[in-house]
């Protein structure tokens, strides 16, 4: 322990630590400043930023010590006080709330301080200068083009101009509160660091866990000999699979994925754990594990989806019925040769994905709370931001052995999620450890750990037919998938069967045959993400679509137009479109933009100098909620209090998306509400009813119309106490600005309240909303209950001396069936196209032989602020009939067309298709050398040579 | 995990060397630290925690910049953001502010040092690239404190390994001619949106024209990486030395480089033809944009911050 002499935040300080904390160490766990956070210790997503001095700098690598003598401001010092006291907003603080530029929040302290020292400096930034100075600072949730207006707007303010005014798309009329852009409740607190993550809390007592994993892809482990770690002072606990007290197992379709493997069991990937340890420090924790002996038998390794189906690959799952075919889906529609039969032309192609990480913010985190610690914690609690805490109870449960009843889960925020928060991460070992010890334990994921771990994206090789008549029509597709599903089940059996019910694209296709393979191997899991599996196969249909154009000399928008899906039109899977089918619009809208004022001088591509442009068209359609016949309920209870305010409560997830101000306003809509009177409790087992899973974009319409049903039943309850007590029948009484009014004289809504309970009438109403029903695949009808769909159209420019790949623009229109909330809506749009475009252009997870080759971020590139493009977004709102007020969902609609519009413009800009993801600019580049018109490998495949200078 | 024990900030040379001479051998250099702490945590997996740390950031000597008798001195602790803003680097080594303006993200740049980057000796380090181009000398501090002015390509012994130890020695900083009436230098990369920010190809130029601006009288060029080392690359050089510049002369040394020169295949990085053409393509760029500012005189960097 030395002297460490720092100003903090204006405060001098004097501090007896350890010469070996890091900036980012000492300022989260010695002083509790948590508002900096932390994503990957490698100095490589900058969210940890804070000044040193004035400069900023990343304190996850940052010595504390290097400090010494020095003033350092964090994001809490960013606010000032005024006299009165009162919290003073820092004007990026103001202008990142009024542009929407805060989703979930765990980045935007690093946005803030990296901006905040650009201002300073700079007061009057370019765009090029905001990128330069953001370029290494991640948000991956918004797509950046509302933070570079947060940053342009607190600039005029700081130099004593008006604010810009939000960019708020264009909607149909407003209501009293939907279809107003409301801020979520808590968004002060994101934007001054005290909103809490998991990490960011603490219990009397805590200790901190760390788990061993696998060594190898594919291993029967022998023998684990734990002694030498119990041994090291300061371990707590060391658990192995003997300790797991109930069933081990877990997973949230099929429980094929162990808590722990034991001695004699199998190791199916490098993410699978093996023992737990817990210390009194995380340090100690790390260390035991490197104390932990583990004997393995390696076993054969099956590392790819397509050698996995040939008969001798080895098992993953040996015993299981169906060997490594973890679902074979089908969809069988019309008379395929018929199909083919009448097709003037037909093309075939084969295309890949890869597998593609969430890289959501904050790495995964879990704490455990024994029953009796206090109060607060009556029973076993784990804090964990999830994206289903009720099927988390569940599954903690069955593996501690208790009655559900017994656990709760507390939803803490969630710094993204994107369905990478879906499955089991450490909600169960901290269970176990808590259980051990008694005491409350956290357990925190390295952003190393992170990556190596959870579920990802599937990767896919997609093989695809597609036939058309020379007027236009497409007759028929025909198409074979096979999705890498990784070593345990997860959700593959449901992403991949979207990935298959969706592989005609949104188009009236007659005959359709499409096989996917979903196969299990012994890479990470594959599960749900953005998009799931639709973001796949869209790439596939999309460009055969280009192709199919090009073939009949046809306009790419005009081949869409004549084939989108209509109201009447029956899907694949044997849906009849009824209602809210608003494509066409989508392709109207985007074709206006982009050709409306050129007057026929409109090219696809043109050379520029070295660079080659290019603009590409895709279209996309994604349903909304579980559909294939699962059951489908959201619960949802609105109580109203004396003081006039109402507390909505379900347990959905709000990972950024912004639920909480969709929920509330669903609330004061029917209520008559001011906005502000509306508070919402999420993800509490013990305290909201179960929404469900946030997932399938299906909260908006879920519990939207939970909180909207159980809002009409508390207002219906007050209507029948008023009308009774003023003798008017109930439709005379109007609910709005937060009274009652009875014909010219009013009760406050509080007062109403009051009244109700005074008469033992109930305030609290509960909803469970069932979605309209659903058939399984294969059994016609309608397969999901509402469909979104998007057109996108990007210009790219291609420089042609390297190859080096550009998306400059995205024109994109989506059919939401009605904007609930403009600016958030907005948000998730940006936020999946630039999601979608790191897909299309920077990222791959690369496993090689099941062994993960991205094991730092620093390996997986996600797109930065330098990469955004102009998006201009245009909203339809085609109703949805059952959605609340029309809605339907739109998380992830926007994430599946960008990949093919962006290799659509490709190929319009130089004349190379790009077959396979990430585009590869070497590939690129030969390609145009050689006269090559396709590339079918990506940047995975670019290998060393022996050759040697 | 904690990476090390001690944390220590000496004022002089002499107290660096004799900090590390304490620990023989358990204790590292620091400067930013951006490279040092990440290898450390991830690709030592923190196995052997270090006694200690002995930053040099806070030895006056090794954070100047300076321009005396035509040369310019560059402390090896100076961050990549001080030699960014240098308007004295920018008018006198044009392609050292090119080179360290790409390097990383601006937190990294903040706290990286022109050091850092040579030590580090990676075959395509950006500074590096320039230094070499520069004809740049590297003043090292042996562990028996004796000092000697290297040329820089004396550092370098194979990738990530030069012959500094930084557990006893200091790299104490950097020397060049500044470049004078009719001299100019440029630098560029190609790089690419996926995985490690290692540059595909790196490209410095440094030329001398005669005076009537119409001769190249002397060059050197660093491409990198060609070779486990950074090199010159001589065969070029000597195809345009004391030849009159023409649009084609570029360009057919472009092409003839393209096709001399073997880099290899790195992977997920490059193949070995994409990086020959590339160093068409860099030659083909950087050639002329360092011969237009010799003549007009006129050196304003490029590119800095969006690497």
């Amino acid at each position: 322990m030395t002297e460490l002499r720092l100003n903090i935040n204006g405060v001098d300080h004097d501090l007896d630590v350890s010469e070996s904390l890091t900036l980012a160490a000492l300022l989260r766990q010695e002083l509790g400043l948590t508002g900096t956070k932390i994503g990957c210790d490698e100095a490589e997503c900058g969210i940890c930023t804070v000044h040193v001095d004035g400069i900023p700098v990343d304190s996850c690598i940052y010595p504390a010590f290097k400090a010494q003598g020095r003033s350092v401001r964090t994001v809490e010092g960013l606010a000032c006080r005024a006299a009165s006291d009162e919290e003073q907003l820092h004007p990026l603080q103001r202008e990142f709330i009024n542009h929407c530029a805060v989703q979930c929040g765990f980045c935007t302290p690093g946005l803030m301080m990296t901006a905040a020292a650009l201002l300073d400096e700079n007061p009057e930034p370019e765009d090029r200068d905001i990128k330069v100075a953001l370029k290494d600072t991640y948000c991956r949730c918004t797509g950046y083009t509302s933070v570079l207006r947060a940053i342009h707007s607190a600039g005029r303010v700081m130099r004593g101009e008006e604010p810009l005014p939000p960019g708020e798309p264009e909607v149909v009329t407003p209501l009293k509160s939907i279809g107003h852009s409301e801020l979520v409740p808590d968004i002060v607190d994101r934007v001054t660091g005290r909103a809490k993550y998991t990490d960011d809390y603490s219990f009397p007592g805590m200790v901190f866990a760390r788990t061993l994993r696998s060594a190898h892809p594919h291993a029967i482990v022998r023998h684990i000999d734990t002694s030498r770690a119990r041994a090291l002072p300061g371990v707590l606990a060391v658990l192995t699979r003997a300790d797991v007290p109930g069933e081990n197992a877990h997973g949230i379709v099929t429980l094929d994925w162990p808590v722990l493997v034991g001695e004699n069991e199998v190791a199916r990937y490098t993410g699978d754990a093996i023992a737990l340890v817990a210390a009194g420090t995380a340090d100690i924790a790390e260390q035991a594990l490197r104390l932990i002996d583990v004997e393995y038998e390696p076993l054969p390794v099956v590392a790819d989806p397509v050698y996995a189906h040939s008969p001798d690959a080895p098992l993953v799952h040996a015993g299981r019925e169906g060997g490594n075919l973890l679902k074979h889906i089908k969809v069988r529609h019309g008379d395929l040769q018929r199909g083919f039969d009448e097709a003037d032309v037909v093309v075939e192609r084969t295309y890949r994905t890869p597998i593609i990480e969430h890289a959501f913010l904050e790495p995964e985190c879990a704490i455990g709370v024994p029953p009796g610690l206090d109060d607060e914690h009556q029973k076993l609690t784990i804090y964990v931001g999830s994206q289903i805490p009720y099927q988390d109870r569940n599954q903690v449960a069955r593996a501690m052995d208790l009655p559900d009843e017994q656990v709760r889960v507390r939803g803490t925020l969630i710094g993204g999620g994107f369905g990478g928060k879906e499955d089991i991460a450490g909600q169960i070992h901290v269970a176990m450890l808590a259980d051990a010890l008694q005491r409350p334990v956290k357990l925190l994921y390295s952003r190393q750990e992170s990556l190596l771990f959870h579920p990802k994206r599937h990767a896919t090789v997609i093989r695809i037919r597609t036939g058309a008549r020379r007027d236009g029509r497409l007759t028929a597709v025909e198409a074979e998938l096979y999705g890498d599903g990784g070593a345990y089940a997860s959700l593959s059996d449901k992403v991949m069967t979207r990935a298959t019910t969706h592989a005609t694209g949104p188009y009236d296709v007659p005959h359709a045959k499409i096989d996917c393979y979903a196969m299990y191997t012994n890479n990470p899991p594959a599960g749900a993400f953005r998009g799931f599996g639709v973001t796949q196969s869209a790439f596939a249909v999309e460009q055969n679509m280009d192709l199919i154009a090009e073939e009949l000399g046809m306009d790419p928008i005009e081949l869409r137009h004549i084939n989108a899906q209509k109201v009447g039109v029956v899907t694949a899977t044997g849906q009849k479109l009824r209602d809210s089918v608003g494509l066409l619009e989508t392709i109207r809208i985007c074709d206006e933009d982009l050709r409306g004022k050129v007057n026929g001088n409109f090219r696809w591509g043109w050379r520029e100098g070295d660079l080659a442009w290019g603009w590409g068209v895709a279209c996309a359609y994604k349903n909304t909620g579980l559909g294939g016949g699962a059951p489908d309920k959201s619960a949802a209870e609105v109580e109203a209090f004396d003081d006039g305010t109402v507390e909505v409560r379900t347990s959905s997830a709000d990972m950024g998306q912004g639920l909480v101000a969709v929920l509330a306003q669903c609330a004061a809509e029917e209520l008559g509400l001011p906005y502000r009177q509306v508070r919402v409790l999420l993800s509490d087992t013990d305290l909201t009813p179960d929404g469900g899973p946030t997932t399938a974009s299906r909260q908006t319409f879920m519990s939207g119309n939970a909180v909207r049903h159980a809002a009409i039943g508390l207002r219906d309850a007050l209507s029948s106490v008023l009308s009774e007590e003023h003798d008017r029948p109930p439709d005379l009484l109007r609910f709005e600005e937060g009274l009652v009014r009875v014909n010219g004289s009013s009760v406050s809504f509080g007062d109403a309240v009051r009244l109700a309970r005074s008469q033992g009438i109930p305030t609290r109403i509960q909803h469970e909303y069932w979605g309209p029903k659903t058939q399984p695949l294969g059994t016609g009808g309608d397969m999901h209950f509402a469909f979104s769909y998007a057109t996108q159209i990007a210009l790219v420019s291609v420089d042609i001396n390297t190859g080096v790949v550009h998306c400059e623009k995205i024109i994109s229109a989506t059919d939401v069936g009605r904007a609930i909330n403009p600016m958030l809506l907005q948000g998730q749009i940006e936020g999946g196209i630039v999601m979608a475009l790191g897909n299309a252009l920077t990222e791959s997870f690369i496993v090689e032989d099941g062994v993960p080759w991205s094991t730092l971020l620093a390996r997986y590139k996600m797109p930065s602020i330098k990469h955004t493009p102009e998006i201009v977004s245009h909203l339809v709102e085609d109703p949805a009939i059952e959605g609340p007020y029309g809605a339907k969902g739109v998380g992830e609609i926007p994430s599946i067309n960008t990949m093919p519009a962006i290799t659509n413009a490709i190929y319009n800009a130089i004349g190379v298709r790009v077959f396979s993801l990430p585009v590869d600019q070497d590939a690129l580049l030969l390609a145009l050398r050689h006269g090559e018109t396709e590339v079918h490998s990506a940047w995975h495949d670019v290998r060393e040579t022996k050759q040697q200078v | 995990m904690a990476l090390w024990e001690r944390y220590h900030t000496p004022r002089t040379v002499a107290d660096a060397l004799a900090c590390l001479a304490r620990y023989d051998g358990r204790a590292r250099l620091i400067a930013g630290g951006t490279d040092l702490l990440i290898d450390m945590q991830h690709v030592e997996n923190g196995e052997h925690p270090l006694a200690a740390l002995v930053d040099v950031t806070t030895i006056s000597e090794m954070t100047k910049v300076s321009a005396q008798n035509g040369w310019l001195r560059v402390g090896a602790a100076v961050t990549h953001t001080s030699i960014v803003k240098s308007s004295l680097v920018e008018k006198y080594a044009t392609c050292l502010v090119e080179s360290c303006g790409v390097v990383g993200g601006l937190q990294v740049r903040n706290v990286a040092t022109l050091g850092g980057n040579v030590a580090h000796a990676l075959p395509a380090g950006d500074g590096t690239t320039s230094l070499v181009a520069l004809g740049a000398d590297a003043e090292v501090a042996w562990k028996n404190g004796l000092r000697e002015w290297l040329p820089i390509t004396q550092i370098f012994r194979g990738p990530g390994v030069s012959a500094l130890d930084s557990r006893q020695d200091v790299l104490v900083g950097f020397r060049f001619r500044c470049s004078r009436d009719g001299e100019a230098s440029a630098f560029k990369r190609i790089m690419r949106p996926q995985g490690v920010a290692l540059p595909i190809l790196g490209c410095a130029v440094w030329v001398q024209l005669d005076e009537d601006r119409r001769v190249l009288k002397d060059l050197r060029i660093c491409i990198s990486p060609v070779d486990r080392v950074p090199v010159l690359a001589t065969e070029v050089e000597n195809a345009l030395r004391g030849r009159e510049i023409s649009e084609a002369l570029v360009r057919e040394v472009a092409s003839a480089a393209r096709d001399k020169l073997h880099p290899r295949a790195s992977k997920y990085r490059a193949s070995a033809e994409y990086r020959s053409h590339m160093i068409e393509t860099l030659l083909n760029q950087v050639l002329p944009l360092a011969i237009e500012r010799a003549r007009s005189g006129i050196a304003r960097a490029e590119g800095v911050g969006l690497g």
